[in-house]
């Protein structure tokens, strides 16, 4: 047992707005800068659609992730041809990579011509101008959330990669005004276990931190291969065209080795993410990027140590854990949410990287019924109170598609454990569904009266303090300080990058 | 395979990593906040680095309300978040500029003449140039200019008008002023001190829920949004807090996970569907139909079939629905009538405002008795009325307590047949209604009824032994059952019946806790507020008003300025002069960009019962004879300049200002003194200088855009409309239209937007990270600060500083053109919360006009009050920086005044506090944004414990809520709610013993105070005041009215009680009585779409929603939210209109309608449901516009362009309770939903720049 502590984060997509607000945060700290325009290292989509860039999630298309070769190991699907020899064939030529047309021409507006322009005979204007090549542009194309709230529905949701599995009768959701469904899915680097961009990179630049389990790429001997841009499913490394290095989410360490939230957590104003430190036993990865798809949830659960476990305790110890990372680890919500009540999902485990961060599925409106496609009235399909989870309008195999390889099963768990907590909850506060009704509810799903309790406390009611439970780190002994010069370090941090700044480094 | 986990403790490997570590540094952070028309009053915290502002975060220090609520933080949404981008942007207004053909004009003038108002003269007396100059508005050709030539025009242009023309057409329009107070405050105070007149905003944005005034006499007030989590079933309609209250959307999420039923209303899949257990799919502005069907359903079986203990007594407590009703005989024969009055009882008649006063009835007793909480009780004349000004039920007269029937179905003396009307099928239904008689001193014996039994007849709801067109059963299709609704909805009637049910047994379980959220998107229908009134019917129905976690929580626009109590005496400088002059916004540029000539005879389009019975058939009619009686303000005020006046009542013999006001008072009544809107054309009753600041005012404020550019501005434009409103005026001087009947227009602002591009100058204004200023919202109950973390950029100045400095040149102009004080004579109407809202009881059942009737103008009764008011011309300046001597007597608002003497020295003898001393005097200094906000806070209810407790013993005056009458209100309550409920409000007195309002309410905060440099550091939650409703105390969630229900304070209406029923000649003849439904208006009889081509169009009802990307305008033109949207201007279009117009999703589209054009791309999607086009609200028709391809093939217009507004009259009546005049409070909306445009693909997909 090889004891890790990993920082995670989990999303509530049930309470996801579509606000963006993480997007610009992120955007306004890590990438307001030339070369970095176009990355979103966090940012958010509606399903069903295409996402950014353009349908990411189609690995037929990008080739990112891993696969089971027929004898059963690992193999990065860019890896076409017998391994690491072929890699260097095609060093020069990645077929795979996304190029602008997936992501977008970066733009912004003639504004001076608004403060310029002459005495005429009409109204001016502010044209669209490409910030790459600083020519007019008569038309934007596309963006990175170009069919948000379902716009551009016959092309783009009609075309998302999740629908594959579904039935006619499910797919009408695309069409059908009656039928429809949107929801949220913000983003960020998963920081896996297993992680492609990592095994990718031919001038080994990136590495998962001891000490957290970031993924970073180290910014001084990145070579622009791109290979992980390629390489991550989720297309999460961008390349910066500007000083020719790979940029990525860096899970905000400066903050959270500081005790703070990240950026895109801190300003999340749906209160929907959670960032804890979760236990994992990095001996077993790769055992378990290796399941079959409708074992790769629980897999992934299995993973997962228990915190309080006396063992677990000592392995932590052994592998340089602070007191309070373990104390962290044991007030964790990720902990709570993946593994101890079930209501949280990886995100694409079938790429195999053993992502890191969780997502709790949305409960959804109740269908109605297909009268009003004949020209009459619009009416649920149930008169209950609330709705059954079956009789909600997302599919759960789209869900399943997008959070457990198609496992259905553990979908279904998630969403009827929250109904049942809802309904638990409403019985406190309220007090007409009736007790049996309730305890009925709570025992099919399997969660105690106290479940419900604590799972209301996180999902609804809990402050800033409880959402993210982020232990410091220990700088005299992690990471870039020389545990010896700590005295020293003291009088001087900060200088050093300034300084370079000014001899003309170019980042 | 886990080699990738690096464990490297090694600088030289890792020490790259510092490299994002510098990036997360930063030299300070300051809380700041954001001052565009936006209800989230977040806090944030501003970084600076290196001076430079780098980024923002939410501040997350908000104090908890109490540990069983999800707390507030993080507050902040994309558009906020994106605000930094702003202050170093190239869209920032560095340098004040002006429009080159001014500036040339200006320079000429300058040098053939030394004085500046001379030069001015020479401009605008010129006429040929200066339709040159207003023809080049919004044409490009800024110069870089100095702020001192820019004050000097300014001043010239503001003393030019007040000379030739009088003050009262100087114009202000700054908006919403709750985000940043002092801000507005600065020209506001600047404007009010020159005799110029506030335009104003709530109204106008369309934001006024008239149907709050008219249930409550409230402007608004509403739940913070921590209390949706109280609820246990909310229906949200027109409204997605996704978009428009991002930062509060988190409870939407979370009262689900408290266990309530989420149900959505809305016409598309909007983004807050997504939370819903059920979305009620309707059609676009059907919501009243489906509400009136689930009354029918709420009253059938919650009152008839059985009926809930609560419930009734709730209706009892605190609505009207007791009150017994006349009726009168229409040409159908009996309708419903006016309310008895004790004027119509003798033994009530006591000469003590008896039209002021009503009557329930006592079975006990068996009579009609006079209870206490009317209006008269008020305003008492003797003695022994005093302190009856409650909702208590007891005898007017003896004081004895009743207890009133709500129905006298069961002790009738009889049934009549009654007419009700389905005005949208023109269908009269002949209903028995059960009815008591009763002697009258004017009428004799006559039929009276209860509201609630008249309300029963009108929903269509029978009753054994009622003969009558009733609905026989759900499934009878009669107005208004829940198959009746079908045909306007869409929805089938079980889903009525389902929703009516559920709604009504939560509220019955949990004693009131069902709730509405509504927004912008009903509220712009111009029957908004019957569908308001419909669902706010179902709200008090069920006893939802007043409790946490139920009631009407109508979100649109920022209207919630805590410390209104003091900071309205500052901004509108009534510490020097009072009153302020406010105009109704929607009348003003109705009547002004001529938009009224193009609406045909009002009974077209507007249903009512009798068309012949209306007294105008012009809407501007309606609104010319509004001014003259007092309902709605007009300036300028006369044809004739109000100095002129005052000087010829003064030469004509006036001895004191008495006189010269009976001398104008006279003249009015004689015809030699007219009302400039008698004839609004005339160029003496234009306006003439527009001063924008804080306001996109020809942008996103300008609802009929093209008809302000062509009339107002006098440019270019893309009218192609015809006039039709000759034929139908009476009342109203008709004239050929004028182009351009505006002077001069200056915008200070932050970005170069729609609005700075067709002024003639354009001033540079701080961004809000570079001022100081105070924010409240009612979406939280925090007062909180706008903290400048780095002075303003470039040569912007603060909106205070850069009023503080035009100031400065007015005095100095002045002096040589107005050396000494001044009298004018003030106009002004019957205001709401003073004893004008009870001068015209209309006793005839028909409008009092004194000019129609053969009456006699008499002021402040009959008509507008005058007054003789001081202009100090040369002083204005220091008296703009000088807390003024008005702030040393009564002030207040909402009728709850207090001395404010103690208060003001106690402050000016602070050793700190900087003073002005001036004239022999020496005042409280203004000089500073932030002694301003010390100030407000200092005498504001909300902020100063010792304040709010003397406002509270006011108000127990006013109502006489002590000693045995507040236990006896306080007992009732509890009968009312129950033990349980009753016992969760907080109890200050731990022994049980109140001595009334003010120990229980304002006793346990008389010690807290609250300054600037508290809330810099942390927000501060405001205090539980009589000027609001909603009782904040020990962590209780705001909830509007709480303060009503549980201490039986009354509403500030006409009964003091909550209103079904709009008792007033004008709701009467417009069949608006009780709540009703009216459905959209007819586009073939709008005049909008009967000139354009039809060529490949297809024809959609045109929705104009908040969108995603901006508040209103602000942050549309910033890079972060144009990148994430898609970059420019879009139209929503349904994917199967869209095929069937060959439009494909990013296709270049023209939207037209007569009003104008609109060129965008297209976003084709399967959520807008058919026959509907959503353009968000609101885009800037800067930004990536091309040229359209028809009509004057000039730049596009932007969603604003398709346009006209309209105006509904029943909203201009006055003098009569909560209908008298409000600023922002009371008055008409313009609508502009019940639009059609036009949409095709634009030929070719050619687009010109």
């Amino acid at each position: 047992m090889d004891v890790r502590a990993q920082l995670s984060m989990s999303f509530s997509l049930d309470k996801c707005i579509g606000c963006h607000t993480c997007s610009v945060s992120c955007k306004n700290v890590w990438t307001t800068r030339q070369g970095a325009e176009y990355m979103w290292w966090n940012n958010v989509e509606t399903k069903p659609g295409c996402g950014y860039p353009l349908a990411w999630e189609d690995q037929d298309r990008y080739k990112g992730g891993w696969e089971l070769t027929s004898s059963g190991s690992l193999r990065l699907k860019l890896l076409k041809g017998p391994g690491k020899l072929r890699t260097l064939a095609n060093i020069f030529f990645q077929p795979n990579l996304p190029t602008i047309d997936d992501y977008y021409e970066p733009f912004t507006f003639d504004y001076d011509n608004l403060f310029n322009a002459p005495a005429g005979d009409d109204q001016p204007t502010a044209r669209p101008k490409s910030l790459l090549t600083g020519e007019f542009m008569d038309k934007i194309v596309l963006g990175p959330n170009w069919d948000d709230d379902f716009g551009g529905s016959p092309l783009y949701a009609t075309n998302d990669p999740n629908l594959k599995g579904l039935s006619d009768s499910q797919k009408l959701c695309l069409t059908q005004f009656h039928k429809l469904f949107y929801f949220y899915f913000p983003r960020i680097c998963n920081h896996c276990g297993n992680p492609g961009c990592v095994a990718s990179c031919p001038s080994g630049a990136i590495y998962k931190r001891g000490e957290d389990g970031i993924v970073l790429i180290d910014q001084d001997t990145c070579r622009a291969w791109r290979f992980c841009v390629s390489a991550c499913p989720y297309k999460k490394p961008y390349f910066n065209w500007n000083n020719g290095k790979s940029e990525k989410c860096i899970f905000c360490y400066p903050r959270l080795e500081t005790g703070q939230a990240n950026a895109c957590a801190h300003a999340c104003t749906g209160r929907i993410r959670y960032v804890g430190v979760i236990l994992y036993d990095a001996d077993r990865i790769e055992e378990t990027a290796k399941q079959p798809d409708d074992r790769l949830v629980e897999a992934m659960r299995d993973l997962i140590l228990d915190p309080n476990d006396p063992a677990v305790i000592a392995g932590a110890r052994a592998n340089g854990l602070e007191d309070n990372w373990i104390l962290a680890a044991q007030e964790s919500p990720q902990y709570n949410l993946f593994k101890k009540w079930r209501i949280a999902l990886p995100h694409h485990p079938e790429f195999r990287t053993v992502p890191m961060n969780y997502y709790i599925p949305p409960l959804s409106p109740i269908l109605h019924q297909a009268k009003g496609d004949q020209g009459g009235t619009y009416d649920p399909e149930n008169m209950e109170f609330f709705t059954d989870v079956e009789l909600m309008r997302i599919p759960t195999k789209f869900l399943a598609n997008i959070l457990s390889a198609g496992n259905e099963s553990v979908v279904i768990e998630a969403l009827k454990k929250q109904m049942a907590v809802r309904m638990y909850i409403r019985q406190q506060r309220v007090g007409d569904l009736g007790d049996a009704k309730v305890q009925s509810a709570l025992r099919e799903v399997g969660l105690s009266e106290q479940d419900a309790v604590d799972i209301n406390r996180l999902l609804a009611l809990a402050t800033f303090n409880e959402r993210f439970v982020i232990p410091e780190t220990h700088r005299e002994s992690k990471t870039t300080v020389d545990p010896r010069t700590m005295y020293e370090k003291r009088g001087s941090v900060g200088f050093g990058v300034k300084k370079k700044e000014f001899l003309g480094r170019s980042w | 395979m886990a080699t990738w986990i690096q464990d490297i403790v090694n600088p030289a490997k890792r020490g790259w990593e510092e490299f994002y570590r510098n990036r997360w540094q930063y030299d300070k952070t300051v809380r700041s906040t954001h001052g565009n028309n936006c209800t989230g009053g977040c806090s944030w915290m501003v970084y600076v680095k290196d001076g430079i502002i780098t980024w923002e975060l939410q501040a997350i220090d908000y104090p908890l309300l109490n540990a069983s609520l999800p707390p507030y933080e993080p507050r902040g949404c994309q558009r906020g978040i994106s605000a930094s981008w702003y202050v170093y942007s190239p869209v920032r207004i560095k340098y004040p500029y002006l429009r080159s053909s001014l500036m040339d004009a200006w320079k000429a003038a300058r040098a053939s003449h030394s004085d500046p108002v001379d030069a001015w003269e020479s401009i605008v007396t010129n006429e040929e140039l200066h339709k040159k100059i207003k023809w080049s508005r919004g044409k490009g050709g800024f110069r870089r200019f100095d702020w001192d030539t820019a004050a000097e025009i300014i001043a010239s242009a503001h003393i030019y008008v007040i000379k030739k023309y009088g003050p009262d057409r100087n114009m202000a329009f700054s908006v919403i002023p709750a985000m940043s107070q002092i801000s507005y405050a600065s020209g506001a105070r600047y404007h009010q001190l020159i005799g110029g007149v506030s335009l104003s905003f709530y109204d106008y944005y369309t934001d006024l829920p008239p149907s709050s005034p008219e249930i409550w006499g409230e402007q608004t007030d509403v739940g913070e949004s921590a209390d949706w989590y109280m609820a246990g079933y909310v229906v949200i309609l027109g409204a997605t807090p996704n978009r428009t209250r991002t930062p509060d959307c988190h409870f939407v999420s979370e009262l689900r996970h408290g266990g309530a039923k989420l149900v959505v209303m809305a016409p598309d899949y909007s983004e807050v569907t997504k939370y819903a257990d059920l979305w009620v799919p309707v059609k676009t502005g059907s919501d009243g139909a489906f509400w009136m069907a689930v009354n029918h359903v709420i009253l059938k079986e919650f009152y008839i079939d059985r009926q809930v203990p609560y419930f009734v007594e709730y209706q009892k407590a605190y609505t009207d629905l007791p009150l017994l009703v006349k009726f009168i005989t229409g040409k159908n024969g009996l309708e419903q009538g006016r309310l008895l009055k004790a004027c119509d009882l003798a033994e009530y008649d006591d000469g003590d405002n008896p039209e002021w006063k009503f009557a329930e009835w006592d079975a006990k007793a068996n009579k009609a008795r006079i209870t206490y909480g009317g209006m008269g009780f008020r305003y008492p004349k003797n003695h022994e009325n005093h302190g009856k000004w409650n909702t208590l039920n007891k005898d007017g007269k003896t004081g004895e307590a009743f207890d009133p029937e709500l129905s006298v179905y069961d002790i009738k003396d009889d049934t009549v047949e009654c007419n009700f009307y389905e005005l949208d099928t023109g269908e009269v239904y002949k209903r028995h209604v059960p009815v008591k008689y009763v002697e009258t001193k004017t009428q004799g014996r006559i039929p009276v009824t209860t509201l609630f039994d008249l309300q029963l007849a009108h929903c269509g709801v029978g009753r054994p032994g009622l003969a009558g067109d009733y609905a026989k059963n759900y499934d009878d299709d009669k107005a208004f059952s829940p198959a009746w609704q079908e045909k306007y909805t869409g929805i089938g009637r079980d889903t009525i019946i389902q929703v009516g049910r559920e709604w009504a047994a939560n509220a019955e379980v949990t004693k009131g806790r069902s709730m509405i959220i509504v927004g912008a998107s009903i509220n712009h229908w111009y029957h908004a507020d019957l569908i308001y009134r419909a669902f706010t019917g179902a709200l008090m129905l069920c006893g939802c008003i007043g409790r946490n976690g139920g009631g009407m929580n109508h979100y649109v626009g920022q209207e919630k300025l805590a410390a209104f109590d003091s900071w309205g005496m500052i901004a509108h400088a009534v510490d020097w002069v009072a009153p302020p002059r406010f105009q109704n916004t929607p009348s003003y540029w109705y009547i002004h960009t001529q938009q009224w000539k193009y609406d045909g005879a009002i009974a077209d389009y507007c249903k009512v019962p009798d068309a012949d019975a209306l007294d105008y058939k012009h809407t501007a009619d309606f609104n010319v004879r509004a001014v003259r009686t007092g309902a709605l303000p007009w300036y300028p005020q006369f044809n004739q300049n109000n100095f002129a006046l005052y000087d010829e009542a003064v030469r004509a013999g006036a001895k004191n200002d008495a006189e010269v006001v009976d001398y104008v008072a006279k003249g009015i009544n004689d015809g030699k003194v007219n009302f400039a809107i008698d004839d609004p054309d005339a160029p003496e009753n234009w306006p003439r200088n527009l001063f924008i600041w804080r306001a996109n005012a020809l942008g996103s404020s300008a609802r009929g855009q093209e008809y302000f550019f062509k009339f107002l501005l006098g440019t270019h434009n893309n009218v192609g409309a015809d006039e039709v409103a000759q034929p139908h005026l009476k009342e109203i001087k008709f004239r050929q239209s004028p182009l351009g009947k505006l002077d001069f227009l200056v915008d200070l602002n932050m970005r170069m937007n729609t609005t700075p591009t067709y002024c003639d100058m354009v001033l540079p204004t701080a961004h809000w990270y570079e001022k100081e200023d105070i924010n409240t919202t009612d979406l939280h109950s925090y007062i909180h600060p706008m903290g400048a973390a780095i002075a303003p950029s470039w040569e912007a100045k603060s909106d205070w500083n850069a009023f503080k400095f035009i100031s400065e040149k007015f005095s100095e102009i002045a002096k040589k053109h107005f050396p000494k004080p001044m009298k004018e004579i003030m106009a002004f109407p019957l205001m709401h919360d003073s004893p004008g809202e009870i001068a015209q009881p209309c006793l005839d059942d028909k409008v009092e006009d004194w000019k129609v009737d053969g009456g006699t103008f008499v002021p402040g009764k009959s008509g507008p009050n005058l007054k003789v008011v001081t202009r100090d011309y040369a002083n204005i300046d220091k008296m703009w920086r000088s807390l003024g001597p008005g702030m040393q007597k009564h002030y207040g608002q909402h009728g709850v005044n207090i001395d404010g003497g103690p208060l003001y020295d106690e402050w000016i003898n602070r050793k700190h506090t900087v003073t002005e001393e001036w004239g022999g005097k020496k005042y409280i200094s203004l000089a500073e944004a932030r002694y301003v906000a010390d100030i407000i806070m200092n005498f504001s209810g909300v902020c100063n414990g010792e304040v709010v407790y003397r406002q509270w013993k006011e108000e127990e005056h006013h109502t006489g809520l002590h000693g045995a009458q507040f236990a006896e209100a306080k007992e009732t309550v509890r009968e009312i709610l129950g033990r349980e409920e009753a016992d969760k409000i907080p109890l200050h007195s731990t022994d049980g013993i109140h001595d009334g309002l003010a120990d229980e309410l304002g006793g346990p905060n008389r010690n807290v105070r609250m300054t600037y440099h508290d809330i810099l550091a942390q927000p501060r939650r405001t205090l539980t005041s009589p000027v609001w409703t909603g009782d904040s105390r020990s962590g209780r969630s705001y909830s509007a009215y709480t303060i009503q229900i549980d201490y039986r304070v009354p509403w500030r209406t006409l009964t003091g009680r909550q209103h079904y029923y709009m008792d007033h000649p004008m709701f009467l003849q417009f069949g608006e009585g009780l709540m009703t439904h009216k459905y959209k208006l007819d586009p073939n009889k709008m005049n909008e779409i009967d000139k354009s081509d039809r060529t490949d169009a297809i024809v959609c009802n045109y929705i104009t929603p908040h969108g995603k990307w901006a508040i209103h305008s602000t942050h549309y033109d910033n890079l972060r939210m144009l990148t994430l949207s898609r970059g420019g201007n879009v139209l929503w279009l349904n994917d199967g209109d869209s095929e069937s117009a060959g439009i494909k999703d990013n296709d270049w589209v023209e939207a037209y309608n007569d009003n104008g054009i609109f060129v965008c791309r297209a976003i084709v999607s399967a959520r807008i449901p058919t026959g509907v086009a959503f353009a968000y609200h609101s885009m800037e028709r800067t930004v990536n516009v091309p040229k359209t391809q028809q009509r004057n093939i000039i730049r596009s217009g932007f969603h604003n362009s398709l346009t006209r507004q309209r105006l509904k009259p029943p909203l201009m009546a006055g003098g009569y309770g909560q209908f008298s005049y409000c600023f922002n409070g009371w008055g008409p909306i313009p609508i502009i939903r019940d639009t059609t445009v036009l949409v095709r693909k634009l030929k070719n997909q050619e687009v010109s720049w």
